[in-house]
């Protein structure tokens, strides 16, 4: 039983009590501007709620989080699929395929932030196969860059739902889809009918991690658009940050308790369904 | 979503007189179509950055695809690695990744263990707040306050805590199902000869974790290596590591539109990792997965 002891001793310090420091320091007026911390009731929700940044910050983070959870599942399960087969073509892709994984997300942010540039290298090539001069700002638009950030998310950990996927696909028998073959099933019902309802584990692990990792967002929207245009990516994670920065320590610490207990509530849904989904299937 | 249709005749083409006479075609329109998508969705970023960062400023102010017109990445691997202290940066990361990875690991392990064994019900509670920090998100603001409280603000150590903090329920989590595998009577009869449970865990028990240790150590170093929004917080300004370095780099770069140095940055920074990848791939591979789908 000592064993226990340094683990949750290091847990206690370093992951609880903070925790626990949220629940009270988001009710107090911490700040850089004065050294006394007293007790502040419940201003600071009321201070973010009237100006509307809480509604807004929350909204694009679950907006985000979905949009990433959508497009990085269908684009790992369709490489997945592609590249199922253990060949010397497939295996080099899937290699290429897991770089954007192990690069830093940061430095992604960056790369896209270059490639999507309304002069910028998509838009050149978009140029060439329209033959006409375009000329888009992808990451200009109050309503569509958060679809754009989201897909350059999705892009970044498509590689990871690949691998997860393929080995599921590894674990079904060949005679299974041997006799469904027998059968007379096409290609697309031994897909949808057979393979899909198997990988069902697969499927729980990527939307929930994705789903739920992706809530924490940071680095890519802070690399491409840091929040705007107009504040239309201001994930709560970039406005913790940038509120801190200017010294606004309570609105941040009060923002860190809403993203907390967000999790915390879609957490155990989120993974009771897709667990629930298993079973049936 | 045409691609299973692509794939199943091909595959199937041995047996079947009628698939046979379908698969030549269709046998060129599965490679062809991934190597395609590879270099599309992965050639062309790749790419950019490589050009990029061999150009001089003038020709870089727009990154597109095109070859520099004399090839400049020397100089400028030369000027960011200078002016962005990379090796400063370097040992900032090592200094911080090695010492979480191996507490981390060590601190789980044996939580892990004693947690796979016992099944009282006090357990199974410890279990699930020990493995709860796997989707609860760290709270990152007051972390910085209870580190000025300790006098670790700004420190490696205190740094190290944090992501020891933050990734000891993956650890734990990925443990304690591997310990359960291990069958009982391995550690009876050693503690039969004699063995305490620090000599069983040691002796017995570290050694056979070695699988599920190796893949938990790539999450961690991955995660650690690339992390820049908890290092901002707790260390940012008082130690270098890479990504708060390329953070500073690309955030005075941006405003003086500086892409090749940004991109020559990003390739020097990609390195160490995409070396480890390219040489330890298929371990790497494997250890991601199987730690997944279990």
């Amino acid at each position: 039983m000592w064993f226990l002891l340094p683990a949750f001793a290091v847990l206690f310090v370093f992951f609880f009590l903070p925790t626990l420091f949220n629940f009270i320091y988001a009710f107090t007026d911490w700040s850089s501007f004065k050294s006394a911390i007293n007790f502040a009731g419940v201003s600071n929700f009321v201070d973010l709620l009237g100006r509307g940044t809480l509604i807004n910050s929350l909204w694009i983070t679950l907006l985000y989080a979905a949009m990433v959870a959508v497009f990085q599942n269908v684009f790992g399960l369709g490489l997945a699929v592609l590249l199922e087969r253990d060949t010397r073509v497939n295996r080099f892709s899937r290699v290429m395929f897991f770089i954007p994984v192990i690069m830093s997300a940061l430095a992604v942010g960056y790369i896209f932030r270059a490639l999507l540039k309304p002069e910028g290298a998509l838009n050149g090539i978009l140029s060439v196969l329209f033959q006409q001069d375009v000329s888009i700002a992808w990451l200009g638009s109050t309503s569509w860059t958060i679809v754009v950030v989201a897909l350059i998310h999705a892009w970044k950990w498509m590689g990871l739902s690949m691998l997860i996927y393929l080995a599921g696909l590894k674990t079904i028998s060949g005679d299974v889809l041997e006799a469904a073959r027998l059968d007379g099933s096409t290609p697309w019902q031994t897909f949808w009918r057979i393979k899909f309802p198997l990988i069902a584990p697969a499927v729980t692990f990527n939307v929930a991690t994705a789903l739920l990792g992706s809530m924490n967002g940071f680095d890519i929207v802070q690399a491409t658009t840091e929040g705007g245009p107009a504040k239309s990516t201001e994930l709560l994670n970039i406005f913790i940050f940038r509120t801190f920065g200017q010294g606004l320590f309570a609105q941040s610490t009060a923002m860190s308790l809403v993203l907390f207990l967000t999790v915390a509530i879609l957490a155990f849904p989120v993974v009771r369904m897709l667990r629930k989904r298993e079973e049936v299937l | 979503m045409s691609a299973p249709t692509v794939l199943r005749p091909a595959g199937r083409g041995r047996r079947d007189g009628r698939a046979n006479q379908r698969r030549r075609p269709a046998g060129y329109i599965q490679p062809a179509a991934a190597l395609l998508s590879v270099l599309v969705l992965l050639g062309i970023p790749l790419w950019m950055v490589v050009v990029t960062a061999g150009k001089t400023q003038a020709e870089a102010l727009n990154p597109n695809l095109q070859l520099p017109t004399e090839w400049h990445l020397m100089e400028n691997f030369g000027q960011v690695f200078g002016q962005g202290k990379i090796p400063t940066a370097l040992l900032g990361s090592v200094a911080i990744m090695v010492p979480t990875v191996a507490v981390v690991l060590f601190l789980g392990s044996l939580a892990a263990w004693i947690l796979a064994r016992r099944k009282s019900r006090l357990n199974s509670v410890l279990y699930a707040l020990a493995i709860s920090g796997i989707v609860l998100p760290p709270a990152v603001v007051t972390i910085v306050l209870l580190l000025r409280q300790l006098g670790l603000a700004g420190t490696g150590a205190g740094m190290v805590g944090v992501y020891v903090g933050m990734y000891l329920s993956t650890v734990i989590f990925f443990v304690t199902g591997f310990v359960r595998t291990i069958p009982l009577e391995l550690e009876e009869a050693a503690r039969m000869d004699g063995a305490g449970p620090v000599k069983v865990f040691l002796t017995i028990i570290l050694p056979l974790l070695v699988p599920v240790l190796s893949t938990a150590t790539i999450l961690i170093c991955l995660y650690v290596w690339n992390d820049v929004f908890y290092a901002l917080f707790v260390v940012g300004g008082r130690i270098d590591t890479l990504p708060l370095n390329l953070y500073q780099v690309a955030s005075s770069g941006l405003y003086l539109q500086n892409w090749h140095l940004i991109f020559a940055y990003i390739v020097l920074m990609s390195l160490p990792l995409l070396i480890v990848f390219i040489l330890a791939q298929r371990k790497i591979i494997a250890g991601v997965t199987s730690g997944a789908v279990k």
